[in-house]
């Protein structure tokens, strides 16, 4: 028998070669997300102007659109994603043979979290410097906090929608309740993310109140990464 | 070889029923098997042969009764208990995206296959697709497909093997070189479980069969004279729908 992170490896690595055959799930993700930014920021900007009530305000409104913009763009487009990694799997049935293989089945749960976390980091990877461009968002003023800001945000949703795409995998109207069970539990850390993130982009950045977001983010990640791994096993069975 | 140490030589299925709700799949089946026989599981569609394969495989637990490999149960051994289980499934379990290598080569890993090159090279030889190996899985026939994911299942020399329906979408040069494949496995000691529909493909091949019918088996007499395998099943789905 081989571990449970390199039989994780073995799946992730797997899902990747596969993935950069097709592009399937890269591009469909990322055109999704770069469409949100886009229609959301033509469609806010310019009311944003508008109101030009005061510079000051306006550059605060600005700032906390961006990062809402931010994490819609990553949260929808990481929905996208969830539904297709496990539906590879349904097609001809693969699932029942990595249930079938010596290993623990916590190694498919990693194995897939790990591929949709590449994925979804590539996604952000464009989608950011979009939204700095966008709306003037100072990248720069706080980049780690900020890299750790996306890093624990993805990984929290990641964690809880993996769970969430195995347990409906089977389901026949999947595609409409992964958003449906998946959003509620997983508001909490967009709401984190959104915060942390209006926070730097403020103008007049706030790296503690950002850093505090950030560990209420690391918690919400303990919290999903190990309800997860505890009931994935169950869940897979039959 | 892999680098599991468990290993059984027998197989016991005692009283074991299945229910899906209020509908029953399995009613009190009960057989055993042994290392180095190939066993028949025959029936209408329906009858519960893909059910009872899968609490064999460890993908169903059943409603009551127990199936032990070796005089254990399945939970007393373990994960290592899957690493010397082998299924070939209606579904053939391959990735179409991938090569006939790269689908071996990564059910090999996940089965800790040792050696896994050579391993994958003979895999492939026997399964008569070296030229292919480097295409994807995708553009293969049904019975290209069939052939590779037999040698999936067994990439890590596994001591109980479950077929379903082996013989689908297999030209009849594939058929008997299967058959041949079987004949082999049996006698390096693996026990196999068959169910099929293929009478022809399965006469003279099987060693016991049993006829599955409203989940219920009944095993099928011994052969009076020439009688075929598809007589025998018949005589058998006679007394069992009487």
């Amino acid at each position: 028998m081989i571990g449970v992170l390199r039989a994780a490896w073995v799946i992730a690595r797997k899902d990747l070669v596969v993935e950069a055959r097709s592009r399937e799930l890269l591009y469909t993700t990322l055109f999704f997300a770069l469409s949100v930014v886009l229609v959301f920021s033509f469609a806010l900007v310019r009311g944003a102007d508008d109101l030009d009530i005061n510079k000051a305000v306006d550059a605060t409104l600005r700032s906390q659109m961006a990062a809402g913009i931010l994490w819609v763009g990553i949260a929808f487009s990481g929905t996208l994603a969830l539904g297709r990694t496990f539906e590879r799997e349904r097609q001809a049935e693969t699932l029942r043979a990595l249930l079938l293989a010596p290993i623990e089945h916590t190694a498919v749960y990693l194995g897939k979290l790990a591929t949709l976390l590449v994925l979804m980091v590539g996604v952000e990877l464009i989608i950011v410097p979009v939204v700095g461009f966008l709306f003037g968002a100072p990248l720069a003023a706080s980049p780690w906090i900020l890299i750790g800001l996306l890093g624990t945000g993805t990984l929290g949703f990641a964690a809880v929608g993996t769970l969430f795409a195995a347990m409906l995998v089977r389901a026949h109207s999947r595609d409409v309740l992964l958003p449906v069970l998946l959003y509620p539990i997983a508001i909490p850390v967009v709401l984190a993310g959104v915060r942390g993130t209006a926070a730097i982009f403020a103008p007049e950045a706030d790296p503690a109140t950002a850093f505090m977001w950030l560990t209420m983010l690391v918690f919400f990640d303990a919290v999903f990464v190990t309800l997860a791994l505890w009931t994935f096993g169950p869940v897979m069975g039959e | 070889m892999t680098t599991t140490s468990f290993d059984f030589d027998t197989v016991e299925v005692r009283d074991v029923s299945k229910h899906y709700g209020r509908r029953r799949a399995l009613a009190h089946v009960s057989l055993t098997g042994r290392g180095g026989e190939i066993l028949g599981l025959l029936g209408p569609n329906g009858a519960g042969k893909s059910t009872l394969l899968s609490v064999l495989g460890t993908l169903m637990r059943p409603t009551s009764g127990e199936v032990r490999y070796g005089g254990k149960l399945s939970h007393e051994i373990g994960d290592a208990l899957r690493g010397r289980i082998g299924v070939l499934g209606h579904d053939l379990f391959l990735y179409g995206d991938l090569s006939a290598r790269e689908n071996l080569e990564f059910f090999g890993r996940l089965n800790g296959v040792a050696a896994l090159g050579a391993r994958v090279d003979r895999a492939l030889e026997d399964a008569r697709l070296t030229d292919r190996a480097r295409e994807r899985v995708s553009g293969f026939s049904r019975g290209l497909r069939q052939r590779l994911a037999l040698e999936r299942a067994l990439i890590h020399d596994p001591r109980l093997v479950l077929l379903d329906e082996p013989f689908t979408g297999l030209d009849d040069a594939s058929c008997t070189a299967l058959a041949d494949r079987l004949r082999a496995l049996r006698a390096s000691g693996v026990l196999i479980l068959m169910a099929t529909h293929d009478f022809d493909s399965a006469d003279g091949l099987i060693d016991r069969a049993w006829c599955l019918h409203n989940g219920r088996a009944h095993l099928l007499d011994a052969p009076a004279g020439a009688e075929s395998l598809r007589d025998r099943y018949r005589r058998a789905l006679q007394g069992a729908q009487a």
